[in-house]
């Protein structure tokens, strides 16, 4: 590895630093500027002035902003973020058991988004401006300009209300399987790696309606993606290159084009990943799903602080994590981003 | 094979968690699981520790199904089959006994010899004195709630002896023994909150927050927060009839559409807290039973603040009060589940019952004519809100009486208030201009429901108002022997206010409904609005 | 979109001054050769028309409540049937199309107008304005755009503006970002260099010259975006922070009636969802014709 590469990562590792700092303070003042005294809501229905107040002090709202947030910035750096008022727990315990039940949703909805939106997006890109290339564009422009809850709803009614064929939508597992032992916190994998079949089928099948709803909504972005970039490359010198050589169709497609059509796709894929994570909010109160989503909205509604501060800054650091990585890969595999920075 | 073992004690139900086939549904499973119990609810429980500051109304039914209180109310069936609390009937939970003295102003509890903690160790008045004085302690809502039933400083409890406890009273009031039936002064083991109390937590609140130590009828299996409680049966429970089920599992599902799906289905037994709606189709459409009663002494209100200058004048309260659809209302907001509480015979109340019907019916000519002999006669604008958390019927019944007032030349904008905020600006600050209120009060007294809410200060008193005279009623007969000869003619008075200054308006008394499967039955409705779970029971019928 | 950065610069004069007929004859040609985008066009014709004369036609006040005509299935009284509170969902679904556009358009006016403005300045003078917009727009970007639109909304109030606000500042980065990139690649182009020459202060070179070019790609987002803003307004709605009731909007009727679904009163959600779906996939729709139509590159 060049000097000039490690400089490179060091540059955009150094750029991150600004942005962590900026969701800081948004996500502070932000949940700060949310209406309502959670002291107040929090101190049970027939409550008076005085425990109202003795309640905001054990949960130091009763200090000036600076210091709240000097408070906040001190117990984040201890690994503290705090204690959930709606739920009672940590909030850190809370995205612990919370977060891998939504990325587990997210990553099985992109996995089946991907299985259909990258081959219609070939499918499209190789017969550019025919019928083929608008019916791909209808399906996949119709799945995204229905709400994420509606087609949910519509969903459940069809596939458990009317047919029965999907489980009740209770959450992550039907009430009378218990949880695998957690390695990685996602049902289906943990059940795999226990070999118990059984918990995973059942995982599997709460998985299938929500993971399908968020799937249908991000087949747009991926399969316009995969269509442009499959147009760019076919257009490009060296795919000319390949068939005035005489190589087959098929060879010149997917050995030489797709491959390389591939790369920006996977580029835009932490953008799309983010999107799911917000459209993910909607779902998991359909659902049931036992997510940090659902977690978040509930913590919104009634001005849990602590929660909505957790929720967001771990959604926001996840992305930038995410984002990070795939710059620092592509820094690695291409050299011109290297000068660019 | 142990862990997959969930459904303790069914081999059907392992076995057959083996075999779900992918893509089914498993109501088969759920219900051929006798001994477990599947409710679902939409609200979230915060704490297993009531008396913990911070604990949310939902928690309150970990308190009811796992704890025991000295006293509690008995039961009764009303007319339409539905089994409801009784609040003219004590009854000893872990009291075997009690006995007021002569004087009047103390009690003597004798405790049930055979009750245990689920850890073995027996209960004794040094549990219950700790327990209640934590309860007055702790500050908070816990402390206002013993507060109103006299018990306000931990010198009022006395351990006689091991089995015996007093409590002695510091004025005599009607109110004392029932607030000893309220959720609140549950007993916990004094033995393990000693253990586990510190300098700065001397009442243990951080441990009873997650581990429960009581002697009531079901233990805590497990709690995911945000998700589900599960409950084991405690065999040797002494405060009532063992219960009928051996496992009772309370998921969250916060979806309305949801819930409603899943016991139509027959996925789950008991729909807790459903919307009126579900509740007057389900009911015509026989899928499930549809469970519920009036709840007692609530009413989902109008309140125009007399903050606002317009209404300072009671002609144009008296107006709104015309102005109001109530029986378009009714039918669209409550679905009918509910008891009317407009179109009273006379302005003087025949009897003491509370809650009874207004005077009012929507009669908009005599509002306008009420309001045209007011300052206000060419009408005014007024933002109406109500709390999102109640966005079920307070929304279309807001949008009703925005038309009806419409009519009397009053331009009402709908104001809906997220939760957290709600109660800041509507009952602590007390500012919104024309809103939607649902108090009900524990205990079941006419003064109980004016002190709360019409008590100048008080918290549900959202509408600010303040008469001296009412005020002089309601202190007198908040402690007062129902009994008493004087008592019945002040409760009338102070209705025919009501009625009169009308800073409430009355729109309906709700239904607390909940839908059943039909092979479940044992639902009982309760003043505190919990699921109570002990005595659900399989449908013999 | 990606493969923006190869096309060759127009000249300069036919930006500032495009001749009228000839443009026209432009758009009929981008509409005759992309079947999909004359679609698009024709529907967004028909939620154009029913914003505009839409509450003069409607067969009902869509405020109305009719007493004993709540949750009716459609008839030829009620097209769409009624809803809840008795109210004729035809009507309101045809005047909501007046609020829905307004709010999609004003949101995203607003999030392209800021987001492109900075970041064309970023991009044309670099240092530290770029810096400074770069990282700004990034702290955007780490949320996830539906939960910051949720904290914003819940922080300032549920009002028409705020989901206004709301939606345009989520929006802001990418408009930024896109702007930035393609006149980063220009700034020192040739005939950038030769404007400057001929005396053009850079204000005047950025706002004639390089920023036209950012348009095409820009188009599509914008088209995505109107989409996208409807969407966001619906599920704010879903969870309580929508646009005031009793106001028809197409997002609050979908979040209201989805409640609906399961106890077999379909119509409620239905149509409303049919109508946002329908705007959202002309939105969707447009945005290829909409870049075909204003690419100076297309232009022959």
């Amino acid at each position: 590895m060049t000097a000039a590469r490690l400089l490179s990562i060091a540059k955009r590792l150094g750029q991150t630093l600004p942005v962590l700092a900026g969701i800081l303070v948004i996500t502070f003042l932000l949940t700060r500027a949310l209406p309502g005294d959670p002291a107040a809501y929090f101190a049970g229905p027939a409550a008076d002035e005085k425990s109202i107040a003795e309640i905001r002090k054990s949960l130091g709202l009763d200090r000036s902003l600076p210091a709240q947030f000097l408070i906040y910035i001190g117990q984040l750096a201890k690994g503290d973020l705090g204690q959930s008022i709606s739920t009672g727990q940590p909030v850190v315990t809370e995205l612990f058991t919370r977060l891998p039940a939504s990325l587990e949703l997210t990553l099985a909805a992109l996995t089946l988004s991907l299985l259909i939106a990258v081959p219609l997006g070939v499918l499209a890109a190789t017969r550019p401006d025919t019928w083929v290339d608008h019916l791909c564009r209808f399906v996949v422009t119709a799945g995204v300009s229905l709400p994420t809850f509606f087609t949910g709803l519509a969903l459940l009614y069809v596939f458990y209300y009317l047919l029965g064929w999907a489980p009740a939508p209770l959450g992550r597992l039907d009430i009378i399987v218990l949880p695998p032992t957690r390695i990685t916190g996602f049902y289906t994998i943990d059940a795999l790696l226990a070999g118990d079949f059984a918990t995973f089928r059942a995982a599997l099948a709460q998985l299938t309606l929500p993971a399908t709803t968020l799937a249908l909504f991000t087949l747009a972005p991926i399969a316009r993606m995969t269509r442009g970039s499959m147009l760019q490359v076919l257009a490009s010198d060296f795919v000319r290159t390949a068939r005035a050589a005489g190589l087959p169709g098929r060879t010149v497609l997917f050995t030489y084009a797709f491959r390389n059509a591939l790369l920006p796709v996977v580029t835009t894929l932490g953008m799309v990943f983010s999107f799911t994570l917000g459209a993910n909010v909607l779902v998991e109160k359909v659902f049931a799903w036992p997510g940090i989503g659902s977690y978040a909205i509930e913590a919104l509604t009634v001005s849990d602080y602590a929660a909505v501060q957790g929720f967001v800054l771990a959604m926001a650091i996840l992305f930038v994590a995410l984002n990070l990585l795939i710059d620092i890969a592509y820094t690695l595999i291409d050299p011109r981003i290297a000068s660019e920075a | 094979m142990r862990r997959r073992n969930f459904l303790a004690g069914s081999g059907a139900a392992v076995a057959g968690a083996n075999l779900i086939p992918f893509l089914r549904s498993s109501a088969a499973w759920a219900q051929g699981a006798a001994d477990t119990l599947v409710i679902a609810t939409s609200t979230t429980i915060n704490s297993l520790d009531l008396h913990r500051v911070g604990t949310n109304r939902p928690s309150y039914q970990v308190t009811v199904n796992l704890y025991d209180r000295l006293l509690t109310f008995g039961t009764k069936v009303t007319a339409d089959g539905a089994v409801v609390y009784d609040y003219t009937k004590l009854k000893g939970e872990l009291a075997e006994s009690w006995k007021v003295a002569d004087d009047g102003m103390s009690v003597t509890f004798k405790l049930k010899p055979t009750a245990k903690f689920w850890d073995g160790t027996p209960v004794t008045a040094d549990d219950v004195k700790w327990s209640l004085d934590r309860a007055v302690s702790l500050g908070g809502f816990p402390g206002v709630q013993m507060k109103a039933g006299s018990l306000e400083k931990p010198e009022q409890f006395e351990v006689v002896d091991a089995q015996t406890f007093r409590i002695k009273f510091l004025r005599k009031s009607k109110l004392t023994l029932p607030d000893l039936a309220v959720p609140v002064p549950f007993i916990l083991s004094a033995k393990v909150g000693k253990e586990k109390a510190t300098e700065k937590d001397p009442w243990a609140t951080e441990w009873f927050h997650r581990n429960p130590m009581g002697s009531g009828a079901y233990k805590l299996e497990r709690w995911d927060p945000g998700q589900q409680v599960v409950y084991t049966r405690n065999d040797a429970w002494v405060g009532g009839p063992l219960p009928a089920y051996k496992r009772v599992i309370i998921r969250e599902i916060p979806a309305q559409a949801t819930r409603r799906a899943l016991v139509e289905r027959g996925d789950i037994a008991l729909a807790f807290e459903i919307p009126s709606k579900d509740a007057q189709e389900l009911k015509k459409a026989g899928k499930a039973v549809v469970v519920g009663a009036p709840i007692d002494n609530c009413l989902h209100v109008l309140c125009p603040n007399l903050d606002f200058a317009p209404f300072k004048d009671k002609k144009v309260r008296q107006a709104i009060a015309y102005a109001v659809p109530y029986d378009q209302i009714f039918k669209q907001a409550a679905y009918e589940r509910g008891v009317p509480m407009w179109g009273g015979k006379s302005a003087t109340p025949a009897d003491i019952s509370w809650p009874q019907p207004f005077p009012y019916t929507t009669d908009y000519d005599k509002a306008k004519a009420l309001l045209s002999q007011t300052a206000f006669k060419d009408g005014f604008e007024v933002p109406l809100s109500f709390d999102l958390g109640t966005a079920e019927w307070g929304e279309p019944a807001a949008l009703l009486i925005q038309e009806g007032l419409s009519k009397i030349g009053i331009k009402a904008t709908i104001d809906k208030i997220p939760g957290a905020n709600w109660r800041t600006r509507a009952l602590v600050e007390k500012k919104l201009p024309l809103h939607l209120e649902n108090f009900g009060g524990w205990l079941d007294t006419p003064d109980y429901y004016f002190f709360w809410a019409y008590l100048k200060g008080n918290l549900f008193n959202s509408s600010n108002y303040d008469d001296a005279e009412m005020k002089a009623l309601i202190d007198e007969t908040l402690h007062m022997e129902t009994s008493d000869p004087t008592y019945a003619p002040k409760i009338k008075r102070m209705i025919a206010k009501a009625f009169d200054d009308v800073p409430r308006i009355p729109l309906w008394q709700p239904f607390l409904d909940s839908a059943m499967r039909k092979d479940v039955a044992g639902y009982t409705s309760w003043f505190h609005r919990q699921p109570d779970v002990r005595f659900m029971a399989p449908n013999k019928a | 979109m990606l493969a923006r950065s190869e096309q060759t610069d127009p000249s300069a004069a036919a930006i500032a001054t495009p001749p009228r007929k000839s443009w026209l004859g432009h758009v009929r040609y981008v509409l005759v050769s992309n079947p999909v985008t004359l679609f698009a066009f024709s529907l967004l014709l028909l939620i154009l028309t029913a914003a505009l004369i839409g509450p003069y036609i409607v067969p009902y006040d869509p405020l109305a409540t009719l007493p004993g005509q709540q949750l009716k299935p459609p008839s030829w009284q009620h097209w769409f049937g009624t809803d809840q509170l008795g109210r004729d969902i035809f009507s309101r679904v045809v005047v909501a199309a007046r609020l829905d556009l307004m709010l999609s358009v004003a949101a995203v006016a607003l999030s392209f107008v800021i987001g492109s403005a900075l970041g064309s300045v970023a991009g044309y003078y670099g240092g530290w304005v770029e810096t400074v917009v770069g990282r700004v727009c990034d702290t955007i970007m780490a949320f996830p755009l539906f939960v910051l639109a949720m904290g914003i909304v819940a922080a300032l109030g549920n009002t028409i503006e705020n989901i206004i606000y709301a939606t345009a500042i989520i929006n802001l980065p990418f408009y930024a970002r896109m702007a930035r990139a393609e006149v980063s690649i220009r700034r020192n182009a040739g005939f950038v260099q030769a404007a400057r020459l001929t005396g053009n202060g850079d204000w005047r070179i950025l706002a004639l010259q390089v920023f036209p070019n950012a348009l095409p790609p820009m188009m599509v987002q914008v088209s995505l975006n109107l989409g996208w803003a409807i969407l966001n307004a619906a599920g704010l709605s879903f969870i309580g922070l929508g646009v005031r009731p009793p106001t028809p909007e197409w997002g609050i009727m979908v979040a209201e009636g989805a409640n609906y679904i399961i106890s077999g009163e379909w119509w409620v959600a239905l149509f409303p969802g049919l109508a946002l779906m329908l705007a959202v996939f002309t939105f969707n729709l447009l945005g290829d014709g909409l870049r075909d139509i204003v690419d100076p590159q297309r232009r022959t």
